[in-house]
């Protein structure tokens, strides 16, 4: 039993990372419509840019953290504004590919600059693990979990309070509607890219705290897809609880196959076998809003 | 159908053929004799990535005709050629024909396709592009696990083909199995395209409810475009199983079902020439870029290994650039070049 309450707490944590991603990712497609395949290499992004301030140019975490935040600031207004924009009103396919090969691209530029190595974080939390109804959990697990849940708690506070989170709203519900009653479209865009940017790279700092990172981060972005469609496309509170979800799912699902089969690396799948099966249930997710047809 | 300047057809039959003038059936000719004879011009380099091509056009033509002209996005097509790969190796190993192998590879994978393309019905666009996501990393995760049936990480290891006691062994008897493959599925898409069933494809494509109205069962013939598509990849995945005598799972990763999707793009959407031409650039690729990295090291030593690192970083850059700068691919160039062309030395 205290295995699986082990698995399902490691589960909170990774999920509140695949929440974070999801967010960004929900927030891009609330606002452009665009299916961002690159989320999970803006994370590998934000945390190599926060590891070489912090290491190779000794500057302290907390600025480190700050600037990376910048940082990721110009990198969202330099893809929305570089390749997205030219391909607005174009067909599906040809957005998800133009993701896709930013999501070479970066991942390339990554590997150029600071190779394919490990890199570790140096410690900025202390390594005693404290004990929570009796498991034992690492101080930066409980931390990414509350960076989570705060960025979550601000995020909802400006969609649903200020001025420019109910503009970016009503762009996602009608853009036409929104730009009659003088909504800049192209600043929404822009700065839903530069959310999502700032979340992923939230995401990839906690991410590298934890485990150190590699280039292969990246390949985290597949598994907000389980999540974002579990929570419905277009809903923040549905990528919260989907990452959530996700990540426990997978947790469990990958102990329990373990265990009781004897099969590893089952991690990799669960998530996207439970994708299939709520496709073909309820396609829409938990929250996300129904598009209905007529003729 | 676009004709020539100055063909009239006064038959139905003249105007439903595929080739319609005879300049066009001899410059075909001709280009069929030229790919015949190149094996012996070319040497055993330049024949591997030719053979690579052909391999490759198979994979996109079929790709083409389900996203392409059925408008049905698949991430998964690399795991579906991937299936073929260890079925026509399975069957093989089994004492099979070769010919038999790769037909019932090519089987197999249509019925893994139509499972899998199930959730069309009611998935569209983006759903449908994830739910075939989730096809490819399912798939990936059985290679890699399926024990005797693929291998495990060990993967499958075949001999070459053989046809009648003929073996093909080298890469210029190859050459001429798969450039026969490649023929002929590329003919098989092209028909497919005018018949019943390609106008179907399209029609969903355009406007899925305008198509149902019109009489198009949706269901079955998303079915049909998941079934002769997979069928098509199997028959990739076999010959290409075939061909290097070794199959194992990260072979068949997302980035194949990637450079697949890149390559209809690049070439055209839709378009069986565009197949070609995408499988074309695309297998050529790196091989400029290494052609340019050996140049470029005489000069600077250090630059090769940024350009291994950077290869992936031109793909991507190539596919963003292509998606801006030409949405509608090299197809699309090629027909602007004969247009011009057409009405040389006059504008318009």
């Amino acid at each position: 039993m205290e295995y699986y309450l082990q698995l399902i707490v490691n589960g909170l944590v990774v999920g509140s990372i695949y929440s974070l991603v999801a967010l960004g990712f929900v927030v891009i497609y609330k606002a452009t419509k665009v299916v961002n395949f690159a989320q999970g290499e803006l994370v590998m992004v934000g945390a190599y840019v926060c590891f070489a301030l912090t290491v190779q140019f000794n500057i302290p975490f907390i600025w480190a953290f700050l600037l990376t935040l910048a940082f990721s600031v110009l990198l969202g207004l330099a893809i929305e504004r570089m390749v997205l924009r030219p391909l607005i009103g174009e067909e599906h396919i040809s957005v998800i590919m133009v993701t896709v090969g930013m999501s070479s691209v970066l991942k390339s530029l990554v590997q150029l600059f600071w190779g394919t190595q490990i890199k570790v974080y140096p410690q900025v939390l202390p390594t005693e693990p404290v004990v929570i109804a009796g498991l034992p959990v690492a101080p930066v697990y409980i931390a990414a979990f509350i960076l989570s849940a705060v960025l979550f708690a601000i995020f909802s506070v400006f969609f649903k309070y200020s001025r420019t989170g109910i503009a970016m709203r009503a762009t996602a519900f009608d853009q036409q509607a929104a730009q009659s009653m003088g909504i800049g479209i192209k600043n929404i865009f822009a700065m839903s890219w530069c959310i999502a940017c700032i979340v992923s790279a939230v995401g990839g700092v906690i991410l590298g705290n934890i485990n150190g990172i590699n280039s292969h981060i990246g390949h985290l972005g597949l598994k907000v897809f389980p999540a974002v469609i579990l929570g419905g496309l277009d809903s923040l509170l549905g990528a919260a609880l989907g990452g959530l979800i996700i990540g426990v799912l997978e947790n469990v699902c990958d102990g329990a196959a373990r265990q009781f089969l004897g099969l590893g690396g089952f991690r990799e799948v669960a998530a996207f076998i439970v994708l299939v099966v709520i496709l073909m249930i309820k396609p829409y997710g938990l929250f996300g809003t129904k598009e209905i047809e007529r003729v | 159908m676009q004709g020539k300047c100055g063909l009239f057809f006064t038959t139905y039959e003249g105007e439903a053929q595929v080739f319609q003038s005879g300049f066009q059936k001899l410059v075909i000719g001709l280009f069929l004799v030229l790919l015949c004879v190149a094996p012996l011009i070319l040497n055993t380099h330049q024949t591997s990535i030719m053979n690579l091509i052909f391999i490759s056009v198979i994979g996109a033509v079929s790709l083409n005709l389900l996203t392409g002209v059925c408008g049905q996005i698949s991430l998964g097509h690399g795991a579906f050629i991937g299936v073929g790969a260890y079925a026509a190796g399975q069957c093989s190993l089994h004492g099979v024909p070769f010919p038999l192998a790769i037909l019932t590879g090519g089987l197999i994978t249509a019925m893994v396709g139509m499972v899998f393309g199930v959730p069309s019905l009611r998935l569209k666009g983006i759903y449908l592009a994830i739910a075939t996501l989730a096809a490819q990393l399912v798939l990936e995760y059985v290679f890699l696990h399926g024990g005797a049936l693929t291998g495990g990480s060990n993967g499958l290891l075949l001999d070459p083909p053989s046809l009648l006691g003929f073996s093909f062994d080298s890469e210029g008897r190859m050459y001429f199995l798969l450039l026969f493959f490649a023929a002929a599925s590329l003919l098989m898409v092209t028909n497919i395209m005018r018949s019943k069933y390609g106008r179907a494809f399209v029609s969903i494509r355009d406007f899925y409810l305008s198509a149902e109205i019109v009489g198009v069962n949706l269901f079955w013939y998303k079915l049909i475009a998941f079934g002769v598509s997979s069928f098509l990849a199997g028959v990739a995945g076999g010959l290409w199983g075939h061909y290097t005598g070794y199959i194992s799972a990260e072979q068949f990763n997302i980035g194949l079902s990637i450079s697949y999707l890149a390559m209809i793009i690049i070439g055209g959407l839709g378009s069986v020439l565009g197949s070609v031409f995408g499988a074309v650039f695309i297998v050529l690729l790196p091989e400029v870029l290494n052609a340019l990295a050996n140049t470029l090291s005489a000069f600077l030593p250090d630059i090769s290994q940024y350009i291994v690192a950077l290869r992936e970083g031109v793909f991507g850059l190539v596919l963003i650039l292509f998606l801006i700068f030409e949405p509608e691919g090299l197809a699309h160039r090629w027909r602007l070049v004969k247009a011009y062309w057409k009405l040389y030395p006059f504008a318009h």
